[in-house]
């Protein structure tokens, strides 16, 4: 018997239409665990780097979690994997809600999609039937719309749903996969699953998932839940009410939102408003959110309310967690009743909300900018807020410069020219990011920035304090109960923050912000693997899950045998081949690169030696690729031997030999 | 006196999360906890996200019997289905039956020995959506509730009739 995971495939090939169900290799799971590590593996052996984003070959994967189903609380992570039309590298999504859970129930852990359907349909997992369904019928309809047709239509009211909006039927690069109020919504996926006609998944499951110690398990369980009802009652001390907390960052219930208003910046991420949150905004707005804020929602087996069921006049009831609540609002100078307006809306298109408020931010500063004219945006209302809606419905229609636009900020920028290049401002690897811009160079966040491949920074940082603790005091107090720490050193790194020399860009030292970096990056892995909600685990201050309790509950419930090192190099495996499968693709240095402008004070020379020692910390070579024997030490020996056969390794001395041969050709003809 | 265990069930308070049902599969697994399957589950939440219904309900008896008609309630403006707030197990709906047997399910307060401070779903909401008490009232305390396969017989004898049960049990036990 397989524990944890069902140890079942489906393998669906929508060009013609077949329907597989594969028995999988428990030595993958050893190797890669589950969720992203194993789609990452299926993902290198079937998809060669020539495969374009919108090729039939390109795979889309839905993977449960390895650890769905059970009994771990916040244990729903589903995690959807492809390759970008965007970013042209590896795009892995990942989201929440109660479709993993109901795979793994269905007997699954992962469906797998090749090909493309000549019509629009749908895929219905029921059990062991399964079916793909015509779904001519939904096309152009809302994502949470889609849901509900299909469920009436199967009569499964029980069924988890995951489906495309028009935005993804019409390949909007930053599509995204929505299901309730969770989404999978970077790097494009959406586009993908619309590219290959693939409308909706729709899923129900009957069946037992099993645990191979259920008492030893169940105790740990009991021992998360407790952690976090004690977290509840004792929120961290000293840092501002949006960290102090467990899971996503509690926008739902949150009124105080100075941290974000202050700290991210407006527009098109150009204006920081150091003042303006004050009392009058907190209580107009305290006010907004409590009118719209119906009930406070969690995912699948999750005590955090990370959710709330949103109520407009103008809209049908929908869902809405985290920061999503202001991305629009900031980007459009706005307030939040827009906010709550446009993210609905947004939301049945099936657009990421971090990327979407930022093109069209960045559309109308070509506008301001006479770059883009009358002529490209015909009847623009003359109001910044009805502008957006008007820019939201050309995109996702990809109608007139929606078209453009639609392939996010790097690609239009340089379709339309005349300039526009500059304004792409806030891109990394092809990518918008979060709006933040900041004083002077933080080295950590300098290297997660530059080589976090999920291209958000939330998923790749966590756990951390954003400012140092004014007093000694504060900073023992802070550090006692830190059981978190993978080791002690980590704890000097609070200890000495904010004694007198610790400022930024010197501190802390290339040696610490290597560990601090390889930590938080780790823990998001094996979150990705397990399908355990980072909110949970790697993103908040505190968790209850960590790397002294995980290797036990993945042990409990896999009957795998697993401690903390075996862990660590687990997640350390799946990071590298996520990076090998990259450089393959020709991800290189010349890629990791954090805006200009998001310090206002840089150090090149520093920059460089960061991402120097942080690569050789790695195991990479100086390009950012994983060294051969990095990979062999990993057992990814069919990695290495592929690159050394495509010459990647050679690739740079190759360079310095031309560029050598010109130096000497020139020279001669001097001499 | 009797005790009556009373879980209080607070739909104003319920995030949907599930974990009652969670816990609940896991609990009546055999061995206990090895196997998590909300379709076991003796409580379910009977939710419809968009319609702001969240509506956790605990399994009761069975019934052989379908309603004659069905109730539509309204509160607070919310319309919940016509089945939203009732325990049993029927032929007219898929609740409450183990998935493979068919068998009907009925919410038991988690009894085992020694006995648990509260149910389980009730340990494992922490938005306080269950919360349990007991209470003492006037009436002799009950006999000895029937087993859990005691409830199941007797519904398929109830179904079948007994000497159908009876035969089938005598070939089954024979092979």
């Amino acid at each position: 018997m397989r524990y944890a995971e069902t140890g079942v495939n489906l393998e669906i090939d929508l060009s013609r239409g077949g329907i597989e169900k594969e028995g999988t290799d428990p030595g993958l799971t050893e190797l890669y665990l589950g969720g992203l590590g194993t789609n990452a593996r299926i993902l290198w052996d079937r998809v060669p780097p020539e495969t374009k984003p919108f090729d039939p070959d390109n795979l889309l994967i839905f993977s449960a979690g390895i650890l769905a189903g059970t009994p771990a609380p916040g244990a729903n992570r589903t995690i959807v994997s492809t390759f970008s039309p965007q970013t042209l590298l590896m795009a892995y999504s990942i989201m929440g809600g109660f479709w993993a859970p109901e795979l793994k129930f269905a007997g699954y852990d992962k469906v797998i999609i090749r090909g493309k359907s000549p019509k629009l349909v749908y895929l219905w997992i029921n059990n062991d039937k399964i079916e793909i369904r015509d779904a001519s019928h939904l096309q152009g309809k809302g994502s949470l719309e889609t849901a509900e047709l299909i469920k009436q239509e199967l009569k499964e009211p029980k069924a988890q749903v995951a489906a495309i909006g028009l935005a993804g039927e019409n390949r909007v690069y930053f599509a995204s996969i929505e299901q309730g109020r969770s989404s999978a919504s970077r790097g494009g996926i959406g586009a993908v699953m619309g590219d290959k006609g693939l409308k909706a998944i729709a899923v129900r499951g009957t069946k037992d998932v099993n645990v191979a110690q259920p008492a030893e398990f169940m105790e740990l369980c009991n021992e998360v839940l407790k952690y976090i009802k004690d977290r509840a009652d004792n929120p961290i001390k000293g840092v501002p009410p949006i960290l102090a907390g467990l899971g996503s960052p509690q926008e739902m219930s949150l009124h105080d939102e100075e941290w974000h208003t202050a700290s991210f910046a407006w527009g098109h991420a150009r204006h920081r408003r150091k003042d303006f949150w004050n009392k009058k905004i907190e209580k107009q707005w305290k006010a907004i959110q409590d009118k719209s804020v119906e009930r406070l929602i969690s995912c699948y087996n999750c005590p955090m309310k990370c959710g709330g069921i949103i109520r407009h006049p103008k809209l049908e009831r929908y869902m809405m967690k985290c920061y999503s609540k202001l991305t629009y609002t900031m980007a459009a100078m706005s307030d939040l009743a827009f906010g709550f307006k446009i993210a609905g809306l947004a939301q049945e298109y099936g657009v990421d909300g971090y990327t979407t408020p930022q093109v069209m931010a960045f559309a109308l500063e070509l506008y301001e900018a006479g770059i883009l004219t009358d002529k490209d945006l015909p009847g623009l209302p003359a109001k910044t807020e009805d502008r957006f809606f008007y820019l939201l419905e050309k995109i996702v229609r990809r109608e007139g410069i929606g078209d453009t636009l639609a392939d996010g900020v790097y690609w239009a920028a340089r379709k339309i020219g005349k300039g526009a290049e500059a304004y792409d401002h806030n891109t990394i690897k092809k990518h918008e990011q979060i709006p933040i811009k900041l004083g002077t160079l933080n080295p950590i966040y300098y290297l997660m920035w530059s080589t976090g491949e999920k291209i958000n920074i939330t998923q790749i940082e966590g756990q951390i304090p954003q400012a140092p603790f004014p007093t000694r005091e504060e900073r023992e107090e802070f550090v006692k109960d830190w059981v978190q720490v993978p080791k002690e050193e980590i704890k000097d790194f609070i200890l000495q923050w904010g004694e007198p020399g610790t400022g930024f860009p010197n501190y802390p030292t290339t040696e610490a912000a290597c560990d601090l970096v390889e930590w938080q990056e780790t823990m998001h892995y094996i979150d990705d693997a397990t399908g355990i909600c980072a909110g949970l685990s790697s993103f908040p201050i505190k968790p209850p899950y960590h790397i002294h309790n995980l290797p036990r509950l993945i042990s409990f419930a896999t009957g795998m045998d697993i401690d903390e090192a075996k862990l660590w190099q687990i997640a350390r495996r799946n990071r590298t081949l996520i990076r090998a499968i990259n450089a393959r693709k020709g991800m290189r240095r010349i890629d990791e690169k954090p805006p200009e402008d998001h310090w206002r004070k840089r150090f090149p020379e520093m920059e460089a030696k960061l991402l120097d020692d942080y690569y050789k910390f790695k195991g990479w070579n100086n390009e950012g690729i994983p060294t051969k024997e990095t990979l062999d030490e990993l057992g990814l020996n069919y990695v290495s031997q592929d690159l050394e056969q495509r010459g990647v390794y050679q690739e740079k001395k190759a360079k310095v030999a031309k560029m050598d041969s010109k130096k000497e050709k020139s020279q001669g003809k001097k001499e | 006196m009797k005790k009556v265990k009373v879980i209080k069930i607070d739909v104003d308070k319920c995030n949907g999360c599930r974990a009652c049902e969670a816990i609940c599969s896991a609990f009546h697994s055999t061995p206990k906890y090895s196997s998590t399957n909300p379709e076991r589950s003796r409580i379910r939440v009977l939710f419809d996200p968009l319609k702001d219904v969240y509506v956790p309900v605990l399994a009761g008896d069975y019934t052989e019997a379908e309603c004659n008609g069905r109730d539509l309630y309204t509160i607070d403006g919310k319309v919940y289905d016509e089945c939203s707030f009732c325990r049993a197990s029927c032929p007219s709906r898929k609740l409450f039956k183990d998935p493979d047997s068919d068998l009907p399910l009925k919410c038991d307060m988690c009894e085992e020995e020694p006995p648990l401070p509260e149910p389980l779903c009730v340990q494992w909401c922490l938005s306080d959506a269950l919360t349990y008490e007991e209470r003492e009232e006037e009436g002799e305390e009950e006999e000895k509730k029937p087993g859990e396969m005691e409830i199941g017989l007797e519904s398929l004898v109830k179904k079948h009739g007994a000497k159908k049960v009876k035969d089938a049990l005598a070939r089954i036990s024979k092979g």
